[in-house]
């Protein structure tokens, strides 16, 4: 399995350490919602089909990327920086370079 | 007398192997039943040779997408032991172990269950100490175990590098004799036969496609061969959980998809008379009858419906294999394949009524389900027959997760793929 690094190009699947499921969202850490905790600790849609994960190129760039990939076939469709899909930990925290 | 003896055998002989029976049916579909079980492997078998002998339940259909056996239990590594950590685990899988010492005259089928010890090596002295204290804890619960020295194991498995100065030089080993192995086909053609003798219809290139509900009641299916009716509707397929539950709208479980790949190796002398585990990795091998290595490691490591896997793990497993027999590097792989395994959130099984009303769920059996075929069969029908769990398998509930009542034997987390 080949994924296609936006950086990097297309390198061995054994470069990149998988992240699991991408279609989760943290409830806002202040929040008390047991439920919607649960949920997004135990909760997975699994599908057989397109699945939307992260994987962190960290034999390489070592950025996170949000990869869509058909779980039957191993067939991948879409790679971007995770980032740009909304799934930046630490948004709003994040200094630019002229601050850090 | 039993179908199966010295007498049939001779019986047949003399006629020239003409008049044996097929060993199951190969009925239609009828309209309706009282049960029926979606998924032709070791567990929704035995679930339906135990509704009809435990509860006189025979009006029963399995449903099976493929052929019998074309699941995890015909791909499965074998291995059959109870030595868990925690209680709930050790009682299911004790369960299940004393039901394998008497399967084969039960089934009156053999099953070759073959109690040659399973070992678990240790590399440092916090593993030692660990193996000790799940050791002391299975002793506890009533199973069996026992811890082994260097010499021992260099005794008991002499192509083992047991020397100081192997890459991870071994201190000790958890053993349970009464663990072993058993023939994989065999368990699930035995429960077929069993099972079809007393009435129920198996039913092979038959996929559920959708559930017929009424209202929030499950009351039957559509399959490829048609619509097929029933009382109570029970769910046992394994790897393919997620993708049939979605079909009854349940979208959401705490449940992955995971692919784990198995090795044979070419024939070799007798060589190996145990089944091992590497403890720095995860890699385990034992030698079957007909001197085949029988092995594997650890999953592939993504979602995965695919039955299949990728190369990585296979350089990554063979490795495992070389650091601990060295002396197996010339010997060739005859065959690898890959199994989907509905790996759950803290590593044990779900067991239950619902979770829709009219419907039962059997899932979550991670890598470790052959072993628990015959107890997972005994307490699903248990459960589907009177409405409520047995003892043994109420723990394993789905709601366990939401409830913080997890059974997480390896305490890994909510990381299925590390269970
Ligand atoms: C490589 C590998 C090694 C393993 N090694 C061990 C081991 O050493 N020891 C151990 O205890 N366990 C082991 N396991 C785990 C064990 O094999 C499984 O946990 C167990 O077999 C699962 O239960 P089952 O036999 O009912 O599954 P399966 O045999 O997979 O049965 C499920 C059935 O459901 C059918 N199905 C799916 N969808 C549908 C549908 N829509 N309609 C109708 N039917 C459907 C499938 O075709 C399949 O036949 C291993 C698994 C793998 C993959
Ligand atoms: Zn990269």
């Amino acid at each position: 399995m080949l994924i296609t690094c936006p950086y990097c190009g297309p390198r061995d699947v054994s470069e990149y350490s998988y992240q699991g499921d991408g279609n989760r969202t943290r409830p806002d850490p202040a929040s008390t919602d047991q439920e919607a905790w649960n949920a997004y600790v135990y909760d997975r849609l699994n599908p057989r089909g397109e699945h939307h994960e992260i994987w962190q190129h960290s034999g390489g760039c070592r950025a996170h990327l949000k990869v869509t990939r058909n779980t039957l076939t191993h067939v991948i469709s879409s790679v971007g920086f995770a980032r740009d899909a909304g799934h930046r930990k630490s948004d709003g925290h994040r200094k630019t370079g002229a601050e850090a | 007398m039993a179908e199966y003896s010295v007498f049939s055998l001779l019986r047949n002989a003399f006629s020239g192997n003409r008049d044996w029976k097929p060993a199951w049916r190969k009925p239609d579909p009828k309209p309706s039943y009282d049960v029926i079980v979606i998924g032709g492997g070791g567990h929704g078998l035995s679930t339906a040779y135990y509704l009809a002998k435990e509860h006189g339940i025979t009006n029963v259909a399995v449903l099976e997408k493929g052929y019998l056996g074309s699941g995890n239990v015909g791909r499965n590594t074998t291995a059959v032991r109870s030595n868990y950590l925690l209680p709930e685990n050790i009682h299911l899988y004790e369960h299940s172990m004393k039901m394998w010492e008497n399967l084969s005259h039960d089934l009156n089928y053999n099953v070759m269950f073959s109690q040659r010890g399973v070992l678990n090596l240790a590399h440092t002295p916090a593993q030692l100490d660990d193996y000790a204290r799940r050791g002391n804890a299975i002793i506890h619960s009533g199973a069996d175990s026992v811890l082994m020295t260097p010499a021992e194991i260099e005794w008991l498995m002499p192509g083992i590098d047991a020397s100081g100065s192997a890459r991870f030089p071994i201190i000790g080993g958890l053993m349970q004799w009464r663990a072993g192995t058993a023939r994989h086909d065999a368990v699930a053609w035995g429960y077929a036969r069993g099972a079809d003798r007393r009435g129920v219809d198996i039913l092979e290139n038959c996929e559920v496609t959708g559930f017929i509900k009424d209202g929030d009641r499950v009351v039957g299916v559509t399959t490829t061969r048609g619509e097929i009716r029933a009382n109570k509707v029970a769910v046992a397929v394994a790897g393919s959980t997620g993708h049939v539950m979605n079909m009854a709208g349940i979208d959401k479980l705490p449940i992955e998809s995971h692919v784990l790949q198995a090795f044979v190796s070419e024939s070799l002398k007798p060589f190996l008379d145990t089944v091992v585990t590497f403890g720095m990795g995860h890699f385990y091998v034992g030698q079957s009858d007909k001197g085949g290595l029988i092995y594997g490691g650890d999953l592939d490591g993504y979602n995965s419906y695919a039955q299949r896997g990728n190369l990585p793990i296979v350089e990554e497993v063979n490795s495992e294999m070389l650091a601990l027999f060295p002396s197996l590097a010339r010997v060739r792989v005859l065959r690898s394949w890959g199994g989907v395994c509905d790996m759950s959130m803290d590593g044990s099984p779900i067991i239950t009524t619902g979770p829709l009303p009219g419907m039962y769920l059997n899932c979550g059996w991670c890598y470790g389900g052959f072993k628990a075929t015959p107890a997972s069969g005994w307490c699903f029908a248990y459960t589907i027959a009177k409405d409520e769990p047995h003892p043994i398998n109420a723990p394993f509930t789905l709601d366990r997760f939401h409830r913080g009542a997890i059974i997480d034997d390896k305490g890994q987390g909510s990381t299925p793929r590390l269970h």
